[in-house]
């Protein structure tokens, strides 16, 4: 499959204020990206932009392989969209709900009715019956939602922070839905907060922030342009935390950008994996007389990676986008 | 990007919506645009069978109206130039049940917006004028239907029209002041961002309602405010529909009582013209 999504250079501004301030994005078919990024960067806007819902103010935008500021209609009937509510209709049942967007996407009655059972089955909500979809708990409202936007099977789903103001539960079962759709060919871009969802679901993170992309990779290329590794070292006496801090990374040889202070016992170092670092390290610590409870090896989280890019954390550390 | 036609069981094989022809002409657009139209307004049709209850309040407000004003306070109202009150009353209910219907309209557009509904819609193949279209039509039966109930209630406690005919111009006359009102509700509720707005616009209908000639005439008023009243466009109206259904319509009132049957199609025409423009440049403020 070739380029489902392609964004070059897309400005938007409100009157002074510029949302998006030349984004550039690419998302291969039948691939899952999730853009990412704190509230205001520019996220929403960016779906907005690519399901014709606002006009770009600059830039070239090709959903689909159509362009969106110059057929918008012809976008409309390749793109799904799940906005960041639930946009549907709260009187009518799920099955209603669903002949109704159906029949608005022109599939005669009984096309539309069989479709909106096969949408039903497929997010999972065969057996609503005729309960109005406000009587649904939120994890329900949401799969229905996902399934409106699934009517003509589209080439592109956009789903914009499908989980928020979810359960566990709720969240998991939109996982599931949306995991079932890729493993069907369906290429998702989706907006998230959540560093897991992220993690869980996508092929591919752009990290936005200030209307610009600031990061992107797969989760794993991210993680690691933050500075690879972490050791974690729980010490026996908080009063010596600082000291074991600054040996021991003096002894794994930190990689650039060191992790924030642990917490009380907690100390936690950038290392670079190499073979016998732990050892060396928790030698080092014996050596000075700092008793060690706990030690653990392992990579630097996407929250790790997304607090340092986004400038979130103390420090801010610049990765090549 | 090649057709997946291989779906996996996850997504069912369908649907032969994709396979649709990709360009249309104007006749299949046209014939789109108001089929979408009527799916949309099948929407509100399926909210009344869903929910009577809602439904049959909506129809028997302006009822309990009626029956308020003519045995409650009905007793101590003379109508200059006489007639029964009952009479004057029953087609200034009648305005004021259209009236109404601004704030439903309202609220339902406000409703979609907020929930993204209209969003949803907005980002669908459908015809874009058909959201509007359809709250048009929508709104238009529910409004007709509110008046057939509330002319019933007039017949039950005694109001007849003299004529057929000119009975059913009156309710044309109705439904084109409330064409005017559904304009203002749909520019209203997509300029207000809190569904709480609704509510200013609730209480406003009833002085708007009152500064007419609704329930009493304009000469027992001072005589700056008979002046505005005369010119409220649900005044035009409410006279306009007496005469055409043979009820008394209240002695005095200057240019603007004389041309009431004028003013009763110009003002709705001018105010939809107004509000509809509006409305269409808020929707495309919408892509901003």
């Amino acid at each position: 499959m070739g380029t489902a999504v392609q964004v070059r250079g897309l400005v938007k501004r409100y009157g002074a204020q510029v949302v998006l301030d030349g984004v550039d994005l690419e998302v291969a078919g039948g691939s899952v990206c999730a853009l990412l990024g704190p509230n205001g960067a520019g996220k929403t806007t960016t779906v907005r932009v690519l399901t014709t819902l606002v006009r770009p103010d600059g830039g070239r935008v090709e959903v689909a392989g159509v362009d969106v500021a110059a057929h918008p209609r012809e976008v409309r009937r390749r793109i799904g969209l799940v906005g960041q509510q639930p946009a549907v209709d709260d009187v009518l049942g799920a099955r209603e709900n669903l002949v109704l967007f159906a029949r608005l996407h022109h599939l005669g009655r009984r096309a539309a009715r069989r479709r909106a059972d096969e949408l039903l089955e497929l997010v999972g909500l065969g057996d609503t019956g005729g309960k109005p979809a406000r009587q649904f708990s939120g994890g329900m409202r949401r799969r229905l939602d996902i399934a409106a936007g699934l009517v003509l099977a589209p080439q592109v789903l956009f789903l914009d922070e499908p989980t928020t103001g979810l359960d566990p539960a709720g969240r998991r079962d939109v996982w599931d839905a949306v995991l079932g759709l890729v493993r069907g060919g369906t290429t998702v871009l989706l907006t998230t907060q959540y560093l897991d969802e992220a993690e869980q679901l996508a092929d591919d993170v752009c990290v936005l922030d200030g209307g610009r992309v600031v990061a992107r990779g797969t989760p794993r290329e991210l993680t690691a342009a933050v500075g690879g590794d972490r050791l974690e070292l729980v010490v026996d006496d908080p009063a010596r935390a600082a000291e074991a801090a600054d040996l021991a990374e003096r002894v794994a040889g930190a990689s650039p950008g060191a992790p924030p202070p642990g917490r009380g016992t907690r100390v936690t170092v950038a290392v670079a994996r190499r073979p016998g670092v732990v050892g060396d390290v928790v030698r080092a610590l014996d050596d000075a007389g700092i008793a060690v409870d706990d030690v653990l090896l392992r990579p630097a989280t996407l929250d790790e990676a997304y607090l340092r890019i986004t400038g979130r954390d103390e420090q801010r550390t610049e990765v090549p986008a | 990007m090649t057709a997946p036609t291989t779906a996996t069981p996850t997504t069912p094989a369908t649907t032969a919506a994709r396979d649709l022809p990709a360009a249309e002409g104007w006749t299949d657009r046209l014939r789109w645009a108001v089929a979408d139209a009527f799916a949309v307004a099948a929407r509100d049709v399926a909210h009344w069978r869903r929910q009577p209850g809602a439904l049959l309040v909506g129809l028997l407000f302006p009822v309990l109206m009626l029956v308020m004003f003519l045995y409650l306070l009905g007793g101590g109202m003379a109508v200059p130039g006489g007639g029964s009150y009952r009479d004057f009353l029953v087609p200034g209910v009648l305005g004021l049940a259209v009236v109404f219907g601004l704030e439903a309209t309202m609220t339902a557009v406000v409703t979609d917006v907020g929930r993204g509904i209209t969003d949803r819609f907005r980002s669908m193949p459908m015809a874009p004028s058909a959201v509007v279209a359809g709250r048009c039509l929508a709104d238009l039966a529910l409004s007709a239907v509110g008046l057939a109930v509330l002319a019933l209630a007039g017949v039950l406690v005694g109001w007849r029209p003299d004529e057929a005919g000119p009975a059913v111009v009156a309710f044309g006359l109705l439904l084109l002041l409330r064409l005017a009102f559904l304009w203002l509700g749909i520019w209203l509720g997509l300029l207000v961002k809190d569904p709480a707005s609704v509510a200013a616009v609730q209480i406003l209908v009833w002085p708007f309602a009152f500064l007419s000639n609704a329930f009493v005439a304009t000469s027992t008023m001072p005589g700056w405010l008979a002046t505005v009243a005369e010119w409220n466009p649900l005044a035009a109206t409410v006279t306009a529909v007496r005469e055409l259904f043979g009820d008394p319509v209240g002695a005095g009132g200057g240019w603007a009582t004389e041309h009431a049957t004028l003013l009763a199609v110009v003002w709705p025409v001018v105010l939809s013209v107004v509000f509809a423009t509006l409305a269409v440049r808020r929707w495309q403020g919408l892509s901003r």
